[in-house]
């Protein structure tokens, strides 16, 4: 299905987004809200939680176990549960001892059937992914992964294996190989949602903000009228639309960093933990059945 | 306030590299050398030092986030530190050692032994 402009434009006013990056297709902030409505006509909708950062300890945020917690509840105050949740990576800070278990015991209290996982390089740096892989292994052992859902097809991508000295995210050939086969037989017309932690546009390659070959990956969904890319990594809304692909980043339940290339670092901000809160937050998708693209909501705490 | 912690630590390095190079000619015994590196704002400072063999050296994390310090060639690698976390490696082989933090891969420097 070939979206035209005037529906696009329809859909994004129904999604609340906002015209403006639409219409500029560049990288703005969404325009968040805190209690959206439920979107007509939705089929499903299913959430993304990103960067909870369990064992993270310092300003702005003395306790991501609470405000992991907060965002879960939430979630849980939706009218309708999620079908699934998509977690985008750093589930823990640095892999500390413990905190794997710690993201798994407060996932159960979300209502929803079932949660999928990308990993984020906090995830792995430690042990290559050992452990990550052994509870979370994916489609064939190496974390990606792929499922239909109501017509929708999904895919998650790892991206934070092969880091390398003065490196950005990666694939890696045998991903790509395998992410075009996985898409090889769908229609043009089956709406595509890629997860995964490291955007896979290049928001700020300075500080390791981007993909290394994203754009083989998205050249083998670019035939697709409707894909819809999710990320974490740098603790922010972020949006952009390139054709018939939109990318957007999310907030972390932990703490929020800079923009792009502000400030001399990367590193959480140091801001008040009050200020701090309200941007931190979870994300609703919503996907009704011929509209294109998919209704993205960012709830923000606070 | 920054700007002068960072200046201080600069001078203590080099000071210290002053030492290293006196003290490559002594006779054995002598204390052994000792060069420190600060971890700033996603940054090795100073981003290369420059020592004698048997030279150790320490990295101090002055950063609230996690940073490992992680040798591209494999030779050595700390677990992730949390400010104000602190690793050390003696560095006995002659040579140029690359490495970079694991978890910002942005973050490079090299210690150089001759």
């Amino acid at each position: 299905m070939k979206v035209d402009r005037r529906q696009f434009l329809e859909c994004m006013a129904w999604a609340g987004t906002g015209l403006v990056w639409a219409v500029n297709g560049g990288v703005l902030s969404s325009r968040t809200l805190a209690e959206a409505a439920e979107t007509p006509g939705t089929d499903f909708t299913f959430a993304q939680i990103s960067d909870t950062h369990i064992g993270f300890k310092g300003q702005p945020n003395g306790d991501p176990v609470a405000t992991m917690q907060e965002s879960i509840a939430r979630l849980n105050a939706r009218p309708h549960a999620p079908a699934f949740v998509i977690h985008t990576g750093d589930i823990t800070h640095a892999q500390k001892p413990g905190a794997f278990d710690i993201v798994a015991e407060n996932m159960k209290t979300v209502r929803t059937e079932r949660v999928f996982y990308a990993p984020g390089e906090n995830d792995v740096f430690l042990d290559g992914g050992k452990e990550y892989l052994s509870r979370f292994p994916g489609s064939n052992g190496r974390g990606w992964q792929s499922f239909d859902y109501k017509g929708v097809h999904f895919v998650g991508l790892v991206n934070v294996l092969t880091y390398k000295a003065g490196g950005i995210g990666a694939l890696g050939t045998e991903q790509l190989e395998w992410l075009e086969r996985d898409v090889a037989a769908l229609g043009a017309s089956t709406p595509v949602v890629v997860f995964t932690h490291v955007p896979l546009w290049a928001v700020y390659p300075a500080w390791g903000w981007a993909t290394a070959d994203a754009a083989e990956a998205l050249g083998y969904l670019r035939r697709f009228g409707s894909v819809t890319v999710l990320n974490g990594h740098i603790h922010q809304v972020l949006q952009k639309v390139e054709g018939n692909v939109t990318f957007h980043t999310a907030m972390s339940t932990a703490f929020p960093q800079p923009a792009p290339g502000e400030g001399p670092s990367p590193g959480p901000l140091k801001i008040p933990a009050e200020d701090a809160h309200g941007m931190l937050g979870v994300r609703e998708v919503s996907y009704v059945q011929g509209q294109a693209p998919l209704a993205v909501v960012d709830a923000r705490l606070g | 306030m920054k700007a002068r912690i960072r200046s201080t630590s600069w001078i203590t390095a080099v000071v210290t590299l002053a030492a290293v190079t006196l003290s490559a000619g002594r006779p054995a015994g002598a204390a052994p050398a000792a060069v420190t590196v600060e971890i700033t704002d996603f940054a090795f400072q100073p981003g290369t030092v420059t020592v004698a063999p048997g030279t150790t050296v320490t990295w101090h994390n002055d950063d609230e986030e996690s940073h490992t310090i992680t040798s591209t060639e494999g030779v050595f690698k700390s677990e992730a530190l949390e400010g104000p976390g602190r690793f050390s490696f003696t560095f006995t082989k002659a040579g140029t050692y690359h490495y970079f933090c694991a978890l910002h891969p942005h973050m490079r420097a090299d210690v150089i032994v001759r």
